[in-house]
């Protein structure tokens, strides 16, 4: 287990969100604006639609034969005189982390945006023992300086306002009565960043892919930090999950020209970088060392489990932009590392089920993540899995399993469900005016608090087909 | 547009309720079986009908979830067609029934009933060929697409032919058209706040649209949508697409 049992539950998380008006404008502002460049992206691109089937195609031949690609990658890399080494646990990946950098003598480690080395908690790990770590993706760069973590797969810093990032900036930089304007605050982390990738010993990226017969580790951005950090400092650290191995670059093809339209609706990212290994002789740029960490963490057990499916994923994002849920609360009332529909998923993967009691029921199942899914990820029938195993292990509280297991016998007998509606009409009687209920006692007053509810009809229908036939 | 689809011997079809029409909406099933009497259709409704379990199948409880759609299968087993008044009860019967009841003696039975079973609009169009009616309500009318119908059975022109062909009321885009309106079942009443805060959304849009009323395929998209509307004591109206056409 990665991560420990977040005890709030996940109704009182959601509703602090909900209550943070900076948060929900933040949060439409940018998903509506994802959710329109992404169609425009998808419009201009007859090919997609057959281009997302190809790649959900590779994805899946590839899983089926996972350790003879992760055999070839680790061959190659070897060969371009890299080292790579293989975490079965997020401790193990620290700690091979930390390792290569009390080995190299490293006092500063710059970053460029990885998930993978989030899930690992690899920041604090660092901080102890006595290496700073320095985000250098501007979202990152802001959430390192709030003390605060991702809230969206690909934006992390979604939930900021500019007006709150020009305070953030005036208070933690030192530099008071910032302007809220974006360009401004860019060009001052740029300035504060400079200096850090030109110090920094260590260089630490994610990966958003790796080619196994070149033994390429591909890195997708769009502000050119990735570049800086994978040719500056001495050594580089790649942290990537297991399951982002493709076999060959004709591959890659077919994930590049879909990746960048799903995240941020742009044909390609700004930069695309491929690293092979360490500097070579003769060559101007690149670190002395290279290092590819292979993440397992909960990953080789889908291969045959029921989250298999969520190996296909790409990070792009675009299931959080169109999910209602996510729209509404944001990335970090999930509480855990991953957010929105996919995070679920890798949640219950990383963390097991017991972590996804509340969790697997933050949608309302409308199918929007699964229609946006570049590899089409069916993340609602996953969902419904989910739910179900934490039905079957006894997990869904007692109460729950109580009430549907009385529903299903109500509604396997007509008899019950007619005696039902005869005491539910019964039952509502005082509650109905000019037929609607607006106020109902306990359980049912989660509905008529904001909604009205419907009373049950004097007759039903199948009461009233005698009439009408 | 002409009936040509049905040619032949009368079309008979079996209706299939469901819980939250037979209990709360039922004069949506009236209009239902008027309007397809007036088309020439035989509509019967076979006994002992309850719900389509798809409750209980979307909480993981599939085991009882299964035995709910063994009933029902048995209790169309003999039907031609079914037509089913909302799109996520349509789904279940079409996309879930023939795996819940994998390996069981309903097996065949629910592989059938998945091809036979239709979505109300969907009947229409798709199988009488009829797209042509009046509308019994005054418009703007403006569409809600119900998630199971758009992105589960893919029938977002369907119903919208049915309103653009309308005569008597005129249509006006619905912005976020296809966004869920909160409902999710049991997820209403688990997240109530976040439901109702997406419903906020969808209401506020159909404000925006200038629509008088909203039409949908779904009674629980309708249950929540009219819930909101009732409760900010809205002019607006929701209203089942079967409501809006001529019987």
């Amino acid at each position: 287990m990665t991560e420990p049992l977040i005890t709030t539950p996940l109704r009182e998380r959601a509703a602090q969100a909900l209550g943070d008006r900076f948060l929900h404008e933040a949060l439409d502002i940018a998903t509506t604006r994802f959710i329109a460049l992404r169609r425009d992206a998808f419009g201009d691109f007859p090919e997609g639609e057959a281009l997302r089937d190809r790649a959900r195609a590779i994805k899946e031949a590839t899983l089926q034969r996972l350790d003879a690609h992760l055999e070839t990658l680790v061959a190659n890399i070897e060969r371009l005189g890299g080292h790579v080494h293989f975490a079965t646990t997020a401790e193990e990946a620290r700690e091979i982390v930390l390792d290569i950098a009390r080995r190299t003598g490293a006092r500063m480690a710059v970053k460029s945006k990885s998930m993978a080395t989030e899930e690992i908690h690899l920041n604090d790990a660092l901080q102890a023992i006595g290496v700073t770590p320095v985000e250098t993706d501007l979202g990152e760069y802001i959430i390192q300086l709030a003390h605060e973590r991702p809230s969206h797969i690909i934006a992390p810093a979604i939930h900021k306002t500019k007006g709150q990032v020009a305070e953030l900036f005036s208070r933690e930089l030192r530099r008071p009565g910032l302007p809220a304007d974006p360009e401004v605050l860019t060009k001052i982390a740029r300035e504060e960043l400079r200096e850090k990738f030109l110090t920094a010993d260590l260089g630490i990226t994610g990966a958003n892919f790796a080619v196994a017969d070149t033994g390429t580790v591909v890195l997708v951005t769009n502000e050119g930090n990735g570049r800086m950090v994978t040719s500056l400092p001495r050594v580089h650290v790649a942290v990537m999950g297991v399951e982002k191995v493709i076999p060959s670059m004709t591959d890659l093809a077919v994930f590049l020209a879909i990746l960048a339209k799903s995240a941020t609706g742009q044909k390609l990212s700004v930069y695309t970088t491929l690293v092979q290994g360490p500097r070579r002789p003769g060559e101007l740029e690149g670190p002395d060392e290279f290092h590819l960490v292979l993440l397992d963490n909960g990953r080789v057990a889908q291969l045959a489990g029921p989250l298999r499916e969520s190996l296909y994923c790409l990070r792009c994002g675009a299931c959080l932009n169109v999910c209602p849920v996510y729209r509404q609360i944001g990335g970090h009332a999930y509480g855990y590392t991953y957010p929105g529909p996919i995070g679920i998923l890798l949640t219950a993967m990383l963390n097991g089920p017991a972590s996804v009691r509340d969790l697997s029921h933050a949608s309302s199942l409308c199918g929007a993540c699964a229609d946006a899914c570049p590899v089409r990820i069916d993340i609602p029938r996953m969902l419904i899995e989910l739910r179900r195993e934490v039905d079957v292990r006894g997990i869904a509280p007692r109460s729950e399993r109580i009430v549907f297991k009385a529903l299903a016998r109500l509604l396997r007998s007509p008899t019950l469900y007619r005696l039902a509606a005869r005491i539910g009409r019964a039952a509502q009687r005082p509650f109905v005016s000019d037929g609607r209920i607006r106020a109902l006692p306990s359980f049912f007053g989660e509905w008529t608090k904001t909604r009205d509810l419907p009373s049950i009809a004097a007759r039903t229908f199948q009461e009233r087909w005698r009439d009408l036939s | 547009m002409s009936v040509s689809a049905a040619a032949g011997a009368t079309p008979r079809v079996a209706l299939m309720i469901t819980c939250l029409a037979d209990m709360f909406y039922p004069e949506v099933g009236e209009r239902i079986v008027r309007l397809l009497r007036r088309l020439g259709v035989e509509v019967t409704l076979p006994t002992g009908q309850t719900c389509c379990g798809l409750p209980l199948f979307n909480s993981g409880y599939h085991d009882e979830a299964a035995a709910v759609a063994a009933r029902t299968v048995t209790i169309f087993r003999d039907a031609e067609a079914v037509i089913v008044p909302s799109g996520s009860c349509a789904w279940m019967v079409k996309h879930e029934y023939p795996g819940l009841l994998r390996g069981r003696a309903e097996a065949a039975d629910a592989e059938r009933l998945a091809a036979r079973t239709w979505e109300f609009s969907q009947f229409l169009v798709r199988r009488l060929g009829r797209t042509t009616f009046e509308s019994d309500v005054e418009g703007p009318l403006a569409y809600h697409d119900s998630c199971h119908l758009l992105r589960g059975l893919h029938e977002g022109a369907t119903p919208r032919t049915l309103l653009n062909n309308l005569s008597g009321a005129a249509v006006v885009p619905l912005p976020g058209s296809d966004e869920c309106c909160g409902f999710g079942g049991s997820f209403s009443v688990r997240l109530p706040e976040v439901s109702t805060s997406i419903l906020e959304r969808k209401l506020a849009n159909l404000e925006a649209s200038g629509a008088r009323c909203l039409v949908a395929c779904d009674a629980g998209c309708l249950m929540q949508i009219r819930g909101g509307l009732a409760r900010r004591n809205s002019p607006l109206r929701a209203l089942h697409l079967a409501e809006v056409l001529k019987s």
